[in-house]
């Protein structure tokens, strides 16, 4: 703490003023102390990065890229190739996409222009909650309730009466665990992140725009679908990128509904694999440090993965953030 | 009983309550300001000011807006340099030492200074006694709880909320109303017995009611307290101020006894100012 | 044909025109009502799974829950009278040890990003938060294991912990950031006025205005995080026996419930549904929490 100014007592005396040297302890403290907290940031980020390539070097480099590509994973025999699990992220991931992009948005649109105001604040509540609730119970859920819906009546209807069992997406037996369940759970469990990125993308769109669009004699929807929807395209893109940034990495309830099968298969109605559930259920039972740096090198690659696509989300957020503030 | 009164600087000698309407502002200098510039990046907002202020008197601060009349304040407690990019050059003297010097702390020189804002900023999580005894709380040494209740108890009562307020210093500051919290911050400042009080604009949002209790505040601290206060309010500062100093474009165009700025200024400037020309 | 009776007498071409904006019209309304049709359904379609999934976790969830369920163990198959009183302990102090972990550097990270604003480093941190945001649970759940539990050979309660703490402090950095960048600068300068020196302005003024919020910000954190299994399952790993020693595996309840769930049994089944209600319960209870710490704060200042 400062050394205290000497108190000099009446006449004209110089008033005491402390010499810049002599303070300052507290600060460089305080300094010292957020500035240590805000480097455990990055400094975790590149932790992680590193332990985890680290660890999964060996096997990325036994096999090289074949890594990524090859399709065969098999412990026993030490032959890796994670292709599988890539493929199972990139299609439950486009599935959930695919369904929750669409209704995140038709939700916003709907808060954001078209419900009474008693509703908003309800509504919204409702949808963010599904952001709370965890992706065990999700799992759990997805067993007990979504997959004997799934199995009976969902599949033969889908595979038989609507004759898709045609297509090879939807071919094969049904047993309930796939790709199409995963698919569903990670869509709900995405959905919130979608909708609140998009809500708030669409009330920053200016009350004028809407009202030029009004003016000139559009309907309601007409003035969403030319006027607003435009302007926020770019936020509402990122918040699905958002979305998808998530759903790569969701493991649990994954997990629990997928059928954890290290199999490629065009059908929907097959089991199959995701990274995050390939980790989750073979890490513990690793036979050997080969399949240990396996796991890891699937972890790493999972990693870069989600570091991108967030990467890319938030950049075209940010780039709608500082666009809104320019033009505002 | 006169209570007790604790001093923190120097050059303001110990009065008591009584004897404070007796004892006369003295004619020394007590601040000085000379050649002083200051820049917000690359903007000039003063420039080449050099004034005077005698102890113990009240010195108004007029002009149009933008002319620097906040700056010059702020200038004083060296808060300027608290914005980023902002910069200043020259030499203020509080009884002849130099604030700017080099090694001098502007931690320590804020302390020897006081400021009340233009919109009252009570420190929200704090109470009442919390919020006057805010100052007391960096100074060395620490005064004890019971001589802190009494200096609190001395400030409300100079700042003329003593009375308003006497039953509920636990209660939040912000439960009062515009015109107390502004003069509760006036008690915040005087309460570490500052040698210089600035004031900028401090009664721009209040309603006149307070302007007037914090007028009369001013004129009953003269003599005892160096006041600088910057205004818009040409009457206001016709009414509280002994020197008025006028400032345009930041430079300062007049300075002189508030009577005479005001009946016969000697810049056509300050004249065109005051008859309402412009500003 | 005069000039005055063309003008009153609408010509068939005018007359075309008008009917097809007529029709126009009607149809435009008809694709108004229909997507407003359709995005009540996407209303619909999205409260629909929240409302079964609570429906079904209380009504099964409330039917294999009683007391025993607080107070007792995990009992081996067969036995009806088994309970998850170790795996909510287990909770709690994993709770705690993340709050530990979390809340300082988190506070810390977000009180620097917001008064050093502007700064390569600042961007840097919040960059950076944020992709850590973003990463999977279960890489953090790795890299724990990596990092601390692979050196010293044993799972532990503390590996969790940081865990779960390491992914807490990306959301309270932001809403501390948010929370100190809301408190006026003319407190600040009030501060700095009166003589306090700068970190001193920090800690008294902004960081005890802003507390509120940051602690709201703190509790939704721990909220999410009380919910993870993925970073515990090589790092807590689970203990079916009461332990609360951190440098040892200890249950909690998200753990269980997987365990439960993936099991054959119907018991289990049925005990994971109650623990699920449980941990809802507790997130919402820290959610509550939460809220009532900000609005109490706000009305304490009303009438400013």
């Amino acid at each position: 703490m400062a050394i205290a100014p000497q108190i000099v007592r009446a006449d004209a005396g110089t008033p005491p003023l402390v010499s810049i040297h002599d303070r300052g302890l507290g600060d460089v403290v305080y300094r010292g102390v957020i500035l240590f907290f805000a480097l455990c940031v990055p400094l975790l980020v590149v932790l992680v990065a590193w332990e985890i390539a680290r660890a999964g070097w060996p096997a990325l480099h036994r096999f090289g890229f074949s890594f990524l590509t090859s399709s065969e994973w098999n412990p026993v025999k030490q032959i890796f190739g994670a292709a599988p699990a890539i493929y199972g992220t990139l299609v439950s991931s486009a599935i959930a996409l695919a369904l929750a992009a669409s209704l995140a948005i038709g939700v916003s649109v709907w808060l954001s222009e078209f419900s009474p105001r008693s509703l908003r604040q309800p509504v919204a509540f409702l949808v963010d909650l599904l952001a709370a609730i965890p992706s065990v119970v999700y799992g759990l859920w997805g067993i007990f309730v979504l997959l004997p819906v799934l199995r009976d009546p969902v599949m033969p209807f889908l595979r038989d009466r609507l004759g898709l069992g045609h297509t090879a997406f939807f071919a094969g037996p049904a047993y309930g665990p796939s790709m199409l369940a995963a698919g569903l759970i990670l869509a709900i469990m995405i959905l919130p992140y979608i909708a609140s990125v998009s809500r708030e993308v669409l009330l920053a769109v200016p009350r004028s725009q809407r009202e030029a669009a009004l003016a000139l004699g559009a309907t309601r929807w007409e003035a969403i679908w030319h006027a607003v929807l435009p302007h926020a395209r770019t936020g509402i893109l990122g918040g699905v990128i958002l979305g998808l940034g998530r759903a790569l990495g969701e493991t649990m309830a994954v997990t629990m509904v997928i059928g954890n099968r290290p199999e490629i298969s065009a059908s929907l109605l097959a089991p199959g694999y995701t990274m995050a559930s390939l980790i989750a259920n073979e890490f513990s039972e690793a036979s050997s440090d080969a399949h240990l740096s396996a796991l890891m090198a699937v972890g790493f690659t999972l990693f870069v993965i989600t570091i991108v696509v967030n990467a890319a989300a938030r950049w075209l957020v940010w780039r709608v953030e500082r666009g809104a503030r320019v033009s505002a | 009983m006169p209570v007790p009164v604790l001093e923190f600087g120097s050059g303001v000698a110990a009065r008591t309550g009584e004897a404070r309407a007796l004892t006369p502002p003295s004619v020394r200098p007590r601040l000085a300001v000379e050649s002083l510039d200051a820049w917000f990046s690359a903007a000039q907002a003063l420039r080449d000011v050099s004034l005077t202020v005698p102890d113990g008197t009240v010195t108004a601060i007029i002009g149009p807006s933008g002319c620097g009349k906040s700056t010059m304040l702020r200038c004083l407690n060296r808060m300027h340099e608290t914005v980023p990019g902002a910069r200043t050059e020259g030499h203020v003297l509080l009884d002849g030492r130099d604030l700017y010097a080099r090694g001098v702390d502007p931690i320590s020189v804020r302390q020897h200074i006081g400021m009340v804002f233009q919109r009252p900023t009570p420190f929200p999580t704090m109470s009442i006694r919390g919020n006057v005894a805010a100052g007391l709380r960096v100074r060395r040494p620490r005064p004890s709880r019971s001589e802190c209740d009494a200096i609190v108890e001395q400030a409300l009562q100079r700042a003329g909320l003593w009375d308003e307020v006497r039953n509920r210093l636990g209660a939040s500051a912000t439960a009062l109303s515009g015109g107390q919290q502004q003069r509760l911050c006036i008690a915040r400042a005087l309460a570490t017995r500052p040698e210089i009080l600035l004031l900028d604009e401090p009664t721009a949002s209040l309603d006149p009611v307070s302007t007037q209790a914090v007028e009369e505040l001013v004129r009953d601290l003269r003599g005892d307290v160096t006041i600088l206060i910057v205004t818009h309010n040409m009457q206001q500062a016709a009414r509280v101020s002994d020197r008025t100093a006028f400032f345009l474009a930041g430079e300062m165009v007049e300075l002189a006894p508030t009577e005479r700025l005001f009946t016969s200024p000697s810049d056509p400037r300050t004249e065109a100012y005051i008859t309402g020309r412009f500003g | 044909m005069s000039a005055g009776a063309a003008a009153s007498r609408p010509s068939d071409r005018q007359r075309a025109v008008r009917d097809r904006t007529r029709r126009g019209l009607a149809r435009r309304k008809v694709v108004n009502g229909i997507m407003l049709g359709v995005l009540g359904l996407c209303v619909v379609l999205v409260t629909l799974p929240l409302v079964l999934i609570l429906a079904h976790l209380l009504r099964t969830g409330a039917g294999a829950l009683d007391v025993a369920f607080f107070t007792r163990m995990p009992a081996p198959v067969g036995e009806r009278e088994g309970g998850m009183a170790n795996a909510i302990v287990g909770t709690l102090i994993l709770v705690g040890v993340a709050a530990a972990v979390g809340v300082p550097v988190g506070v810390g990270a977000g009180v620097y990003v917001a008064e050093r604003r502007g700064s390569w480093l600042a961007t840097t941190v919040r960059f950076l938060s944020d992709v850590l945001n973003g990463l999977p649970s279960i890489v953090m759940g790795i890299f724990a294991w990596q990092f601390l539990v692979r050196p010293v050979g044993h799972f532990s309660a503390l590996s969790g912990g940081v865990a779960l703490g390491a992914m807490m402090i990306p959301m309270v950095t932001r809403t501390t950031e948010e929370m100190v960048r809301t408190v006026p600068v003319s407190l600040r300068e009030a501060a700095l006025a009166l003589g306090y020196p700068r970190w001193r302005t920090a800690l008294v003024v902004v960081l005890r205005t802003a507390s509120a919020g940051i602690v709201t910000g703190a509790l939704v954190a721990l909220a999410r995080v009380a919910g993870e299994t993925a970073p515990l399952l090589f790092t807590a790993f689970g203990n079916q026996f009461w332990s609360t020693n951190v440098t040892q595996p200890i249950a909690a309840l998200p753990l269980q419930i997987f365990t439960y769930a993936i099991s054959p049994y119907d018991d289990w089944h049925r005990l994971a549904w109650a623990g699920a209600l449980v941990l809802i319960a507790i997130i919402l209870v820290l959610s509550l929490i939460a809220r009532a710490a900000t609005r109490n704060r706000f009305d304490a200042s009303a009438g400013a």
